[in-house]
């Protein structure tokens, strides 16, 4: 128990990938499911960002000549975060489209009754 | 360093460039330019294989010539090579399998996108492939992701293949979620993304058991992120819709190609990043076994109450893909050869056999229901003579390619020796048995005659690049049915290279 609350950066990402992850899953609401989308990828990086940072270090750009090692963070883990995020967008972006696709066609933002009234349809 | 081996890094950048050029090419350019591009990587991987197999070892390739972390690598060995090689010689035929369906089912203005995504796919998949660094994977995990939905997404006129796309994007998703906080939560503990600087940390980890759990959990999000998005059976649901829905060419490549990416990635990682024996400690092959169990049997049970056409072959890939996932739930380097030849043998049996079923659509009006496709074989000779082929390659006829992997699969659940045997042996048996109950079926129905003649019983005049597609794969299932022993050796000295 102790360990969730010194680590309660990675607790509250962790509890944020599963509702994201669920909501994704489990919810009939199209937006709803994209925006559970974003929660889970969002989780994930604020996981990377918190284990990138070195308490009490900057961020590693060069300003006043100091180049020890020692003053800046670990900057692989906001590279990372910086292509997931291109990664989540360029997603998003396909299932915003599909979304504008299937309320065209069918009037509704629900997936189930989508997927009855699409079952209904000849080909 | 010779200039070979800058051909794999090539074909990467060559067919992601080439999904820009085709995007301003018109159709036809497009189609050019794409058959082009295949072409020139299949000889470079091609001509990459035989300098592996010449100079009998892997080497690294460091992009721009930059070491680790700032520079990125890819690893070339045998079984890269040999994947790299497939999955662009397949791809070049299923393209021209379904040429024309390509033509007519994607709006005319923008045939040139098709062809955009089919570069994509491509470079995502040879990416899969070759990949040395974790969070490549993971980018090119999601491009393969777009790219594939986006070629299911082909016939948005028809409503169920928009909802099959909604269905195949949410669950992908799911699973690249899932891959990605593996490989977040990997990087923490280990602070490397190489797959070899990882092995190395995950090792001493294990040596002193110290994040046991964290690594337990790291494993089993692998295992289900690639395991929902390459359709392993708990998660296949997604998978009868996008393959029975797309387009021919979409369908082929989907169930033949892009499924295997997946499934090669995670060999990758059981093998070159954490370790085989440590996967073994702690049970996940188990896991993957019983999935594969439960594939093999319960797909094929799906696939026999199937009235349509592709809808059948699209459970059918689900049995198939639990054979592979039974190879790699033994665990053994004989179950991971069984398993690598069988994503070689499915990916030139089943695309032929999705082209045959746009060809038996063509002759009969267009439905692939079977009640409508009585005597299909008859009006598209070649195309059932295909149909023949691959059915009883996937039933595991001797002479066929699929009789090889399923030896291949008994001999290495023989050598283990334990409950696995004999459990893995009965669902062999069975599935077979299973596999000539549905597709014995569909052979005769398509060699009926039908009691009214609505389509004619005459054959029709044929397009050229079905001709070629079906007859080079026809010619590749008997060469792989005939003389496996050098793919095997080829794959056996692929698995000693991955340590």
């Amino acid at each position: 128990m102790s360990h969730l609350i010194t680590n309660y950066y990675e607790t509250t990402a962790v509890i944020i990938f599963g509702i994201g992850f669920t909501t994704l899953l489990l919810n009939r609401n199209m937006i709803k499911k994209i925006i559970g989308f974003n929660f889970m990828d969002s989780s994930i990086y604020l996981f990377l960002a918190a284990k990138g940072y070195i308490f009490g270090r900057k961020a590693p750009i060069v300003v006043n000549g100091v180049q020890d090692m020692e003053a800046y963070i670990n900057p692989i883990p906001s590279g990372l975060v910086l292509t997931g995020i291109v990664v989540s967008v360029s997603v998003t972006a396909f299932l915003l489209a599909l979304t504008i696709r299937l309320y065209y066609r069918y009037h509704t933002l629900d997936i189930d009754r989508i997927i009855q009234m699409a079952k209904k349809e000849e080909d | 360093m010779a200039l070979v081996q800058n051909f794999p890094f090539l074909s990467i950048i060559l067919s992601l460039s080439g999904g820009v050029v085709c995007s301003v090419l018109k159709g036809k350019n497009a189609r050019n330019y794409c058959l082009f591009v295949l072409g020139v990587i299949l000889i470079f991987s091609l001509s990459t294989l035989g300098y592996v197999l010449r100079t009998g070892e892997a080497y690294n390739y460091m992009m721009g010539h930059f070491p680790a972390p700032w520079g990125n690598e890819i690893r070339v060995g045998v079984l890269e090579c040999l994947m790299a090689s497939v999955f662009s010689a397949v791809m070049m035929l299923s393209l021209l399998g379904g040429m024309h369906h390509i033509f007519e089912d994607c709006e005319k203005t923008k045939v040139n996108f098709y062809f955009t995504m089919v570069c994509l796919l491509t470079s995502s998949l040879l990416a899969l492939v070759y990949t040395n660094d974790l969070f490549t994977g993971y980018v090119f995990v999601e491009i393969n992701t777009i790219a594939s939905c986006a070629l299911v997404m082909v016939r948005y006129r028809s409503g169920k293949a928009l909802v099959a796309t909604t269905r195949y994007l949410i669950m992908s998703l799911l699973g690249s979620g899932l891959f990605l906080i593996g490989i977040t939560i990997l990087y923490d503990l280990t602070g490397h993304l190489l797959m070899q600087n990882i092995a190395q940390s995950v090792a001493m980890l294990f040596a002193t058991g110290t994040y046991a759990f964290p690594l337990a959990v790291i494993i089993c999000l692998f295992s289900m992120g690639l395991a929902i998005k390459s359709a392993c059976f708990p998660f296949h649901t997604w998978l009868p819709d996008a393959h029975g829905n797309a387009t021919v060419s979409s369908s082929a490549i989907l169930s033949g190609l892009v499924l295997k990416g997946y499934i090669f990635l995670l060999i990758k990682i059981f093998y070159r990043v954490i370790g085989m024996e440590f996967i073994f400690q702690d049970k996940a092959t188990n896991v993957l076994f019983v999935f594969g169990i439960l594939a093999m049997i319960l797909g094929s049970l799906k696939a026999m109450r199937e009235q349509d056409l592709k809808r059948m072959l699209a459970y059918s890939s689900v049995a198939q893909i639990g054979y592979v996932y039974l190879g790699i739930g033994l665990g053994t380097t004989a179950g991971l050869t069984a398993a690598c030849l069988q994503i070689i043998v499915h990916a030139i049996t089943k695309p032929m056999l999705f082209i045959t079923a746009g060809g038996f659509m063509d002759v009969s009006g267009g439905s692939k229901q079977f009640r409508d496709l009585q005597g299909a074989g008859y009006r598209d000779r070649l195309g059932g003579l295909a149909f023949v082929v691959g059915a009883l390659s996937m039933i595991g006829i001797p002479f066929f390619a699929g009789f090889v992997s399923k030896v291949l699969l008994t001999t290495a659940s023989i050598e283990y020796a334990s409950l696995k045997t004999i459990i893995a042996l009965a669902t062999l048996a069975i599935s077979t048995l299973l596999n000539a109950c549905y597709y014995i079926p569909a052979m005769l129905t398509l060699f009926t005659h039908p009691k009214e003649d609505r389509f004619g019983s005459k054959p029709i005049k044929l397009h050229r690049s079905y001709i070629v597609a079906l007859v080079v794969l026809i010619v590749f299932n008997f060469a792989v049915g005939i003389f496996s022993q050098p793919l095997t050796e080829a794959i056996q000295s692929g698995i000693a290279m991955f340590r």
